[in-house]
């Protein structure tokens, strides 16, 4: 079923450039698994919710004014006195939590049903570089309205780079642009802030492209086999995700409209004021499993390269995992440990909220060692030698036909 | 679906409040009613002009509210020429006019609020070494979450001077020196452990507050029954005038709330509908998968 067209200026433009039958193979004839559970719709959620967030980002660009002593000033005028103003601002805050919401539910998706695994190495990696940038760009977004948790969460983590030896503090002197968080720190901010993720929707093409070369992964974990295994994108996968859209905007509308502040920090609200710190200062609430990692760790730079490596360890999961089995239907102690690991990480993500105190302290610690453990220890060592794989079934399409 | 829906909303609801105590401090700030919250809330606009009213014959005198205009009291119901004669009660600097020079004239409804200080250096030495918070934001920069926990807060505030205890809960409690320490304190520790280590109360200058966060608070108890006399005849208790203040604030804080419940309700619809009718189309098309 490739692309055809009768359309004499369809054919001219296609005969020059491919664009018609590449958008035909991506969104009509691009065979998918048949038997997708919802998870698998949370790639094209956080695919709406990245360009929810640059069409909202832009229209605030135009009113607001990156200088200390303007920009809390110019995102209040941007909630009062612009036109629908608050909507787009609300719009851009809560969607950058529903964004990090779709991608951890994507995340976890990979973990369960292996879609780390070959072919999907490179697919897994460059997701795991998307998510790496969306933090970049959430952290310095954060900082732009210039309120007390902006300034002093920007203090805290631009400090982190003064743990590493010897050139630490030169480092953190040309992060600031000067020898506080200050003006240029927030021109710069913005300046990459805009920036960023237009390379995030770089990196996005290529995660796709990989994608559409090792095709989608399934809830049984084994490869296609024909056609009576797939279906293709258009009607079916279109009319599901644009279903699953729907819901999502629910909840989202549900934060938007009644509860707009919920996920943000009250502190927030106040001017930055470098002459005041606040009682606690927390990071946004995608942050806090990281966060509870950096602080775990007695020594400065010791939490630095802790959290740093709890994200880079994701890079090398594909040759952590040595079972060829992908989903965890058919691994019945990996299945066990999944859940384990994904508590623990909410659990991390508590404790990343509370007060540097015992027993949170301590709680923390454990949490920290237990996530190592799992990729270190208990995927490339423990599980090879204890976990017997349940028989995979011969065939999609048969397995479906069976249940 | 819409038993999902509701589930869902009650969920949401339920974690919203619990999460809001949570991030708070020792103190608990006791829940009020106001009509801006749920789903379909408005602010009652005759609370609001009181309100006003109320910040306006006393706050004002301390705290400033930068972000407000006076054109902006359209919203609580006042016609033009009404906005224009409350403009012109205040004065404002402007200038330079052609000669080089400042001057004074009357304010007209586009000008903000004038701050009752010229700068924050001022505020603070007519108040005891601390400057009074400006008001504009104060209804959602102490305890945010849902609408209303931050006019709680204001109102708790406003009602909490009451006569100061000898010793008020101390700002450090008992520090755990690791997780065993906590666990035999949380199995074993005698009701007599558990109370909260008390410290003797210095008030100095200050007054004590229930509500405030470390008890000493630097502003005077404003109000005192009768301190406005309202317009419309409503009796001025320091209940009713906290009420109609801190709903005032509100509105001063998040002016757009009700356009915001509005096209909520709105968007809301809309979705139901298109959530419904693409699950119709998605049950129809993969029917007849096998
Ligand atoms: C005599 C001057 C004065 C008047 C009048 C006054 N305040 Fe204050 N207010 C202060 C000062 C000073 C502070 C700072 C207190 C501190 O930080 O200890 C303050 C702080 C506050 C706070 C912030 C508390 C916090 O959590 O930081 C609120 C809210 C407040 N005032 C509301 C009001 C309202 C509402 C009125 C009118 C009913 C009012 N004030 C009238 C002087 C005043
Ligand atoms: C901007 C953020 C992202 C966007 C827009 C995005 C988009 C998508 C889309 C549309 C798909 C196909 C649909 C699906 O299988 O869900 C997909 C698949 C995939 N993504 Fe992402 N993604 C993002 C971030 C990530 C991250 C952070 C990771 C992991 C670290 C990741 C890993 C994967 C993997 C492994 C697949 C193949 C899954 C499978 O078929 O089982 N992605 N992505």
């Amino acid at each position: 079923m490739s692309f055809k067209t009768n359309n004499k200026v369809v054919q001219w433009v296609e005969d020059r450039l491919p664009l018609i039958s590449m958008g035909h193979h991506t969104l009509y004839e691009y065979p998918m698994p048949k038997n997708l559970n919802y998870l698998w719709n949370f790639g094209s959620l956080a695919g709406f919710a990245l360009v929810t967030m640059i069409v909202t980002g832009i229209i605030l660009a135009m009113q607001y004014t990156a200088h200390v002593d303007m920009a809390f000033n110019s995102v209040e005028r941007i909630m009062r006195d612009v036109n629908n103003g608050w909507l787009i601002r609300y719009i851009h805050m809560n969607m950058a939590s529903f964004f990090f919401i779709a991608v951890y539910i994507h995340m976890m998706r990979g973990l369960y049903y292996g879609s780390y695994k070959a072919p999907r190495e490179l697919l897994w990696q460059l997701g795991v570089v998307i998510f790496l940038l969306m933090m970049a760009t959430a952290f310095m977004g954060y900082v732009l309205p210039w309120g007390q948790m902006s300034f002093w969460g920007a203090t805290v983590i631009t400090n982190l780079f003064s743990a590493i030896p010897v050139v630490g503090e030169s480092i953190v002197t040309w992060l600031w642009g000067g020898f506080s968080v200050d003006n240029p720190t927030l021109n710069r901010f913005f300046a990459l802030h805009y920036l960023l993720p237009f390379i995030i929707v770089a990196v996005v093409v290529l995660h796709i492209v990989a994608l559409h070369t090792v095709t989608s992964n399934n809830p049984l974990g084994i490869d296609m086999k024909g056609p009576q295994d797939s279906l293709t994108f258009q009607p079916y996968y279109t009319i599901k995700d644009l279903f699953g859209l729907g819901v999502f905007l629910m909840l989202f509308a549900f934060f938007l409209f009644w509860a707009p502040n919920f996920m943000g920090h009250p502190d927030n609200y106040i001017p930055a004021n470098p002459l005041s710190t606040p009682a606690h200062i927390v990071p946004e609430w995608y942050f806090l499993p990281f966060y509870a990692i950096l602080r775990a760790v007695p020594d400065k730079l010791g939490g630095v390269i802790a959290m740093f490596g709890a994200i880079a360890i994701l890079f090398v999961l594909p040759w952590l995992d040595r079972s060829k089995i992908r989903s965890c239907k058919f691994r019945p102690v990996a299945r066990i440990f999944f859940w384990i690991f994904l508590a623990n990480g909410l659990l991390l993500g508590w404790l990343g909220g509370q007060p540097a105190e015992e027993p949170y302290v301590a709680l923390s610690r454990i949490a920290t060692a237990y996530y190592f453990f799992h990729f270190l220890i208990l995927l490339p060592i423990i599980l090879p030698m204890i976990e017997r794989p349940r028989e995979l079934p011969s065939s999609i399409h048969e397995a479906v036909l069976k249940s | 679906m819409k038993k999902i829906l509701i589930g869902f909303y009650a969920a949401a609801l339920s974690l919203t409040s619990s999460v809001a105590l949570a991030s708070g401090s020792l103190i608990e700030i006791p829940k009020q009613e106001w009509s801006f919250q749920g789903t379909f809330g408005s602010y009652d606009k005759a609370s609001l002009q009181r309100g006003f009213q109320v910040y306006k014959d006393v706050c004002s005198g301390c705290h400033s509210l930068d972000l407000v205009a006076f054109r902006n009291l359209a919203d609580l119901g006042y016609n033009e020429d009404e906005i224009k004669a409350i403009a012109a009660e205040y004065t404002v600097e402007d200038g330079p006019n052609d000669e080089g020079e400042m001057f004074e004239r009357n304010a007209i409804p586009a000008d903000r609020f004038p701050a009752p200080f010229p700068n924050e250096k001022a505020a603070a030495a007519s108040n005891g070494g601390k400057a009074p918070p400006d008001l504009s934001l104060m209804a959602k920069a102490r305890h945010g979450g849902s609408d209303g926990d931050g006019a709680d807060y204001i109102y708790a505030l406003l009602t909490g001077y009451t006569d100061a205890p000898e010793e008020v809960p101390a700002s450090t409690q008992r520090q755990f020196t690791g997780l065993f320490d906590f666990l035999s304190y949380k199995l074993f520790a005698t009701e007599e452990e558990k109370k909260p280590i008390m410290e003797p109360l210095e008030l100095g200058d200050l007054s004590y507050n229930e509500y405030f966060s470390g008890y000493k608070i630097a502003m005077a108890p404003p109000l005192s029954e009768d301190a406005v006399e309202y317009s419309d005849g409503t009796p001025a208790t320091v209940e009713q005038m906290s009420a109609d203040v801190s709903h005032f604030l509100m509105w001063a804080a998040e002016p757009k709330l009700e356009a915001r419940k509005n096209t909520g309700v709105k968007v809301m619809i809309f979705l139901i509908i298109f959530t419904l009718v693409m699950y119709a189309a998605k049950r129809k098309v993969f029917a007849k998968v096998h």
